[in-house]
């Protein structure tokens, strides 16, 4: 007999996203159970030992593990005092499915497997996915030549030298300067590996400005804009790679290749949401974050199943910058979270949603939640990137039915870095068909 | 002669592109571009003597990992940082440790200790 253990809320993933869920879903009362992959909480915060994590959560900036350990420390706690929360450690979930209660509502059964448990399954009224994202590899990108050893996403290269204590190797070339990649330029440098440069194709960085200035700038590491990696070369080890100038639409300018001689290519070239449960439970992807619909609390908004109780939140929904708002995506879906289940529990009517849907318009690359749930009221977080740098800034109008619901000011927009907005749900009008995102240049935007 | 030099701040992620103004002794003058006060704090002391927070690893015996995260509990000389790393290649710590621990006081003579950014337990 396969042990079972039943909560009211299921967290799938230990890390930023799913440690705020997980601690927001218990302080409201509902019996919380986490399913983490690996031996310790924390997630990919572990292996980030650089620091500046927490300044808009806490005002200070922490290394990753230390912002971690203060939601970890207090799972650990809430864990050994018994009471709500309980943790399965080296877990994995290898399938997803639901199951109906006697009620008629909706059980999600997650099937699992773990080095201390064994085989075993978690099932409970709200399934909340933290699964985080994955790094692009080399596949996905279009590298020709050889496929020697040396080729390394950035975190890969991280884990190796921040977990594993071991380097790489000698010469590195850093294909894309998201702050990933960077980071890692400056972590491998600082370790006493020579980085040759990091190449992106893009005429302008991908990470923040501040971490080309403390990543590069201040080591003198060359960043080669407008210019890519074309091919590996090396029969076991990597011994170069070939780069070359791109054009304005990143096709490799013939003539301009170079060969650079290096022992390591690292791949800081880009993110992807990670829903492989989430599209095995039948939810589809927002072709523009391919993480799941949602409205404010995460909660999934597919028509079909508006009645489901799945919860996304974090880097699973959308790549963010900081992880600061990734704890608080955590915390508005494990609250919710607890309270559907409640409700469920209890045979209380779940309230019906008026859900309206978000659009951002041109200018934009993606908001998120895709939808708002009207009949929550309140306060909602939006969060959006622009597709393409506004050095002179813009004003950004959420308009719904003709009203103005909120109107922003910015000094520079940039489409690495995610902006914020709350919004007053009640200042959407009845009957509204739809929130928009509308971007206008200074003064345009002001209705002078 | 005085010098105008551009760079950005990096106090916090918004990472504002600061416009700085110094005099013929190297003095700040002005500087734009800040949306906050600590931007100017920070183009006073880039200028004068550009220090940063280390973060690193340094190897732990007794733990289930290999190895420790730990910072420098305050800025260090941005010139010393990589001598400052050769100089704790060879530091072996020993579990348990607790995240804000100091593992090394007086972190070569700069004056600023070495803190743990992890708990690791003892395995």
């Amino acid at each position: 007999m396969v042990s079972r253990k039943d909560y009211d809320v299921l967290v799938v993933g230990g890390g930023p996203a799913g440690l705020s869920a997980a601690l927001s879903a218990a302080e409201n009362g509902a019996r919380t159970g986490i399913i983490e992959r690996e031996d310790r909480l924390g997630g990919i915060l572990k292996q980030c030992v650089h620091d500046g994590f927490g300044l808009v959560r806490f005002g200070e900036q922490l290394a990753g593990p230390e912002y971690a350990r203060r939601f970890a420390d207090r799972v650990v706690e809430a864990t050994s005092k018994g009471t709500v929360l309980a943790t399965h450690l080296g877990a994995f979930v290898h399938a997803a499915r639901r199951e109906t209660c006697g009620d008629g509502g909706v059980r999600y059964v997650l099937e699992c497997v773990s080095r201390d448990e064994g085989v075993f399954v978690a099932a409970a009224r709200s399934l909340v996915l933290a699964t985080g994202c994955r790094e692009r590899t080399d596949r996905q990108v279009f590298i020709h030549g050889e496929r020697p050893a040396g080729v390394f996403t950035a975190g890969l290269a991280q884990h190796l030298v921040n977990i594993e204590g071991l380097l790489p190797g000698h010469r590195a070339v850093i294909l894309g300067s998201g702050d990933i990649g960077l980071i890692m330029a400056r972590r491998l440098f600082l370790e006493g590996v020579e980085v040759e440069g990091v190449y992106e194709i893009k005429s302008e960085p991908s990470g923040l400005s501040r971490n080309v200035r403390q990543c590069l700038e201040d080591f003198g590491i060359p960043l080669n804009l407008s210019t890519t990696v074309t091919a590996v070369h090396g029969d076991r080890r990597v011994q170069g790679v070939t780069v070359a100038s791109v054009d304005r639409r990143g096709t490799p300018i013939p003539g301009s290749e170079r060969y650079v001689e290096c022992d390591t290519l690292v791949l800081s070239v880009g993110l992807i949401p990670e829903n492989e449960l989430a599209v095995s439970l039948g939810l589809a992807l927002d072709p523009a974050t391919r993480g799941p619909r949602v409205d404010q609390e995460g909660r999934m908004a597919e028509a079909e199943r508006a009645d489901e109780g799945i919860f996304v939140c974090g880097n699973a929904l959308h790549v963010n910058d900081l992880v600061d708002y990734v704890s608080e995506s955590g915390e508005q879906a494990g609250r919710a979270a607890a309270l559907f289940a409640a409700a469920r529990r209890e045979g209380v009517p779940i309230p019906e949603r008026e859900l309206i849907p978000v659009k951002a318009g041109s200018g934009f690359l993606y908001a998120v939640p895709q939808f708002i749930d009207r009949a929550r009221g309140g306060k909602a977080v939006l969060y959006f990137r622009v597709n393409a740098t506004r050095a002179e800034g813009g004003v950004v109008r959420v308009a719904s039915g003709g009203a103005t619901v909120l109107k922003k000011r910015y000094a520079v927009l940039r489409p690495p870095e995610m902006e914020r907005l709350e919004i007053d749900v009640a200042a959407v009008p009845e009957g509204a068909t739809q929130i928009s995102l509308e971007l206008a240049d200074k003064g345009e935007g002001d209705g002078r | 002669m005085g010098a105008k030099r551009k760079f950005v701040c990096v106090v916090c992620p918004r990472g504002c592109a600061l416009e700085v103004e110094t005099d013929e002794g190297g003095l700040l003058v002005g500087v734009s571009g800040n949306a906050c006060r600590r931007g100017e704090d920070y183009a006073r002391s880039e200028i004068a003597d550009p220090r940063r927070v280390l973060t690193t690893t340094v190897a732990i015996r007794g733990a289930a990992l290999r190895r420790l995260p730990v910072k420098t509990a305050g800025a260090v000389p941005l010139g010393r940082l990589v001598e400052v790393c050769r100089a704790l290649d060879g530091l072996i710590v020993e579990a348990p440790v607790a995240c804000g621990d100091v593992i090394l006081r007086d972190l070569c003579g700069l004056g600023v200790d070495l803190v743990a950014t992890d708990s690791l337990e003892r395995a």
